[in-house]
């Protein structure tokens, strides 16, 4: 419907649009999808795709994930990898929740066990985890404290006793990106996210009970070796990010880089979101600093709410969350830019890749990876609408043709105000109860902008990146209970 | 949908009132228009659009604190940008939910505001919440004059 005329068929799920679609374009763009979903691409996703394709430094292409739809600066779902030299980096093609990401988490219940516990649970999750507007974390800390957070990641927590070392071998880049400086970070970000540790927050953001049903398991290899073992095994699957903290240094940088485009980098504004500066300045650089600040806080705020749930869990069910199981499959983020490796035209190039509503999806043997990822590739967590469940899946070789990049989850269809005119909170809480998912949420309007036609088919998403040869799918999970931030 | 004229105390502040109204933006986020006779009715206005998106009634915001704030950026575009993360970010730093009581905007090479800003500190027992505005975007981000006076449009992510 939307897709522009000049959009070229390339394979079975991918499409490009030549660099003569908008003026001063780089390189082309790369859409990833099946027809439905790419006819059904809001035209903003294309242009917006096409303004990332004239920012200096950019490498091969600008891709779009089967999940892209319309966002501000680059599209969600958009992936672009910069040369670490001539490129740069964009506070808008990481997005304000810089490390907005997934945890998927495996318990050794199965259905039947949990189901007459299932309203108990919901409760205390949603009790112990705060999730809305101005929620504060358990964890109380001073600001060196903090200091010592997004410096080190995950692997603060574990030390403070937040989880284990199993965690962090579970987690993108062990739960810490190596090149925080907290120096780069305003007294503001500190300010906004110190108390916010073990939150939620709001939005798409959520915290949900699955199961993975035999019927769901499409690679029951890869599912035992993920950790998806037995039928009707029940699961524990979140998606929230840097909250506050993380929003803030997008918000100063985003600020500094507009001010300093024209005048001290000399580039054009083609669209304010898209507020770059060189990666090799000393601005770009003080951006990533703070960027992977935000991501560490990021980890250790899922880091500290896997704590949390397993507390629930161990509480509800009477036995040590050692002996319920509770560990952590994965840990992915889904908006950052990262420095990577990657082989562009036979030759190895270090690239920052910015995804923006994207997953990283690193492939059998890629080095990055733990040993136990070497034979499988990397788990990839596809989080679907709370209607509709979400997927696991891996990354593959194929991969290479978006520098390993994959959809984040099923991608909005529908604005929120819109969503919020076709359904009002309360059915919807009810319609999903009669479902058989119960749902704890912090705010009914919010719940409303969630509902699951707000968004594309999850099934359709995930057979689109198998089909695309990004990534292939594990297991679908199925979604019993929901607390919505 | 239009949210025009739903807080009173916009209505009461005379000839500087503004409306607001949401609009289609981004996909996953909040746009909204804001209107009003004069410069500072569409601040106003605008920190209105961001008390609506989170609280399910921004009426019952009681003037119990008060801030002062100082702003000066290049253009009017990025003084309501700046304006409205301050008042995001005093959400989250100080649990303050703020409207403009006073506010002047001036034009002079630069543009400046002046504000003092008066609200309540989140009582999850009085507020009903709704969403946690993550920052006010640059995105398609406009000032403009109009006849009737001053509109503006601004995308807030949630």
């Amino acid at each position: 419907m939307a897709a522009p005329a000049q959009l070229v068929r390339l394979g079975p799920a991918s499409f490009e649009l030549g660099t003569d679609f908008f003026p001063g374009m780089r390189v082309p763009v790369r859409v990833f999808g099946s027809e439905k979903l790419v006819a059904e691409m809001d035209a903003q996703v294309f242009l917006q795709a096409a303004h990332v394709a004239t920012l200096p430094g950019i490498v091969r292409a600008s891709y779009c994930m089967p999940d892209a739809h319309w966002g501000y600066g680059f599209p969600i779902g958009g992936v672009a990898a910069m040369d670490v030299e001539s490129g740069v980096i964009s506070p808008g093609g990481i997005g304000f929740d810089i490390n907005c990401g997934m945890r998927l988490v495996a318990t050794r219940l199965l259905w039947p066990e949990v189901q007459p516990h299932l309203r108990e649970l919901v409760d205390a999750l949603a009790e112990r985890v705060p999730a809305g507007v101005g929620s504060r974390g358990f964890v109380r800390m001073t600001d060196e404290e903090f200091g010592d957070v997004i410096r080190q990641g995950a692997g603060w927590a574990v030390r403070e006793g937040y989880g284990t070392l199993d965690d962090l071998a579970h987690t993108e880049a062990g739960g810490c990106f190596s090149g925080a400086d907290p120096d780069c970070v305003s007294e503001q970000a500190r300010e906004r996210g110190r108390r916010q540790i073990g939150t939620l927050g709001s939005g798409n953001h959520y915290l949900e009970i699955q199961v993975a049903h035999a019927d769901g398991v499409r690679d029951a290899e890869l599912a035992r070796a993920f950790g998806i073992e037995r039928p009707e095994q029940v699961m524990v699957m979140f998606h929230c990010g840097s909250r506050g903290f993380g929003h803030q240094v997008a918000t100063d940088y985003l600020h500094d880089f507009l001010r300093d485009m024209p005048t001290k980098f000399g580039l054009p504004v083609i669209d304010r979101e898209l507020a770059c500066a060189p990666f090799a300045s000393r601005e770009g650089r003080d951006y990533y600093a703070a960027m992977c600040c935000a991501a560490n806080m990021s980890f250790v705020n899922r880091q500290v709410i896997l704590h949390r749930i397993r507390e629930v869990f161990s509480d509800v069910f009477g036995r040590s969350p050692e002996e319920l199981g509770i560990r952590c499959i994965y840990d992915v983020a889904h908006n950052t830019a990262k420095l990577e490796e990657h082989e562009v035209e036979g030759r190895k190039r270090r690239l920052l890749v910015h995804r923006k509503g994207a997953t990283r999806a690193f492939p059998p043997g890629h080095p990055e990876l733990p040993p136990e990822f070497r034979k499988t590739g990397q788990p990839v967590i596809l989080g679907g609408s709370m209607e509709t469940g979400s997927y696991l899946l891996a990354g593959v070789a194929s991969g290479a043709v978006s520098f390993f990049s994959t959809a984040h989850g099923s991608g909005r269809t529908m604005s929120r105000t819109k969503a919020r005119k076709l359904v009002r909170g309360r059915a919807l809480q009810d319609r999903m109860a009669e479902r058989g998912i119960l749902v704890r949420t912090a705010s009914l309007r919010g719940l409303a902008e969630e509902a699951g036609f707000a968004y594309k088919d999850v099934e359709e998403v995930a057979a689109a990146t198998e089909a695309a040869g990004l990534s292939r799918r594990v297991a679908h999970l199925v979604p019993v209970g929901n607390v919505k931030g | 949908m239009s949210k025009a004229g739903a807080d009173p105390r916009a209505a009461r502040a005379g000839e500087r009132s503004g409306s607001f109204e949401f609009v289609e933006g981004p996909t996953g986020d909040l746009t909204f228009l804001a209107r009003a006779p004069t410069l500072e009715g569409l601040f106003a206005a605008a920190a209105e659009a961001f008390l609506a998106v989170t609280l399910e009634d921004a009426s019952l915001l009681e003037p119990r604190e008060q801030r002062e704030l100082a702003l000066e950026e290049p253009d009017l575009e990025l003084l309501l940008l700046r304006f409205v993360n301050e008042l995001v970010f005093l959400r989250d730093a100080s649990e303050l939910l703020l409207r403009p009581q006073r506010v002047r905007v001036t034009q002079d090479g630069v543009a400046r505001l002046a504000a003092t800003l008066a609200g309540e500190r989140i009582d999850r027992g009085r507020h009903a919440l709704r969403s946690d505005v993550k920052a006010a975007t640059a995105h398609a981000l406009r000032v403009s004059q109009t006849p009737e006076g001053w509109e503006a449009r601004l995308t807030l992510d949630v």
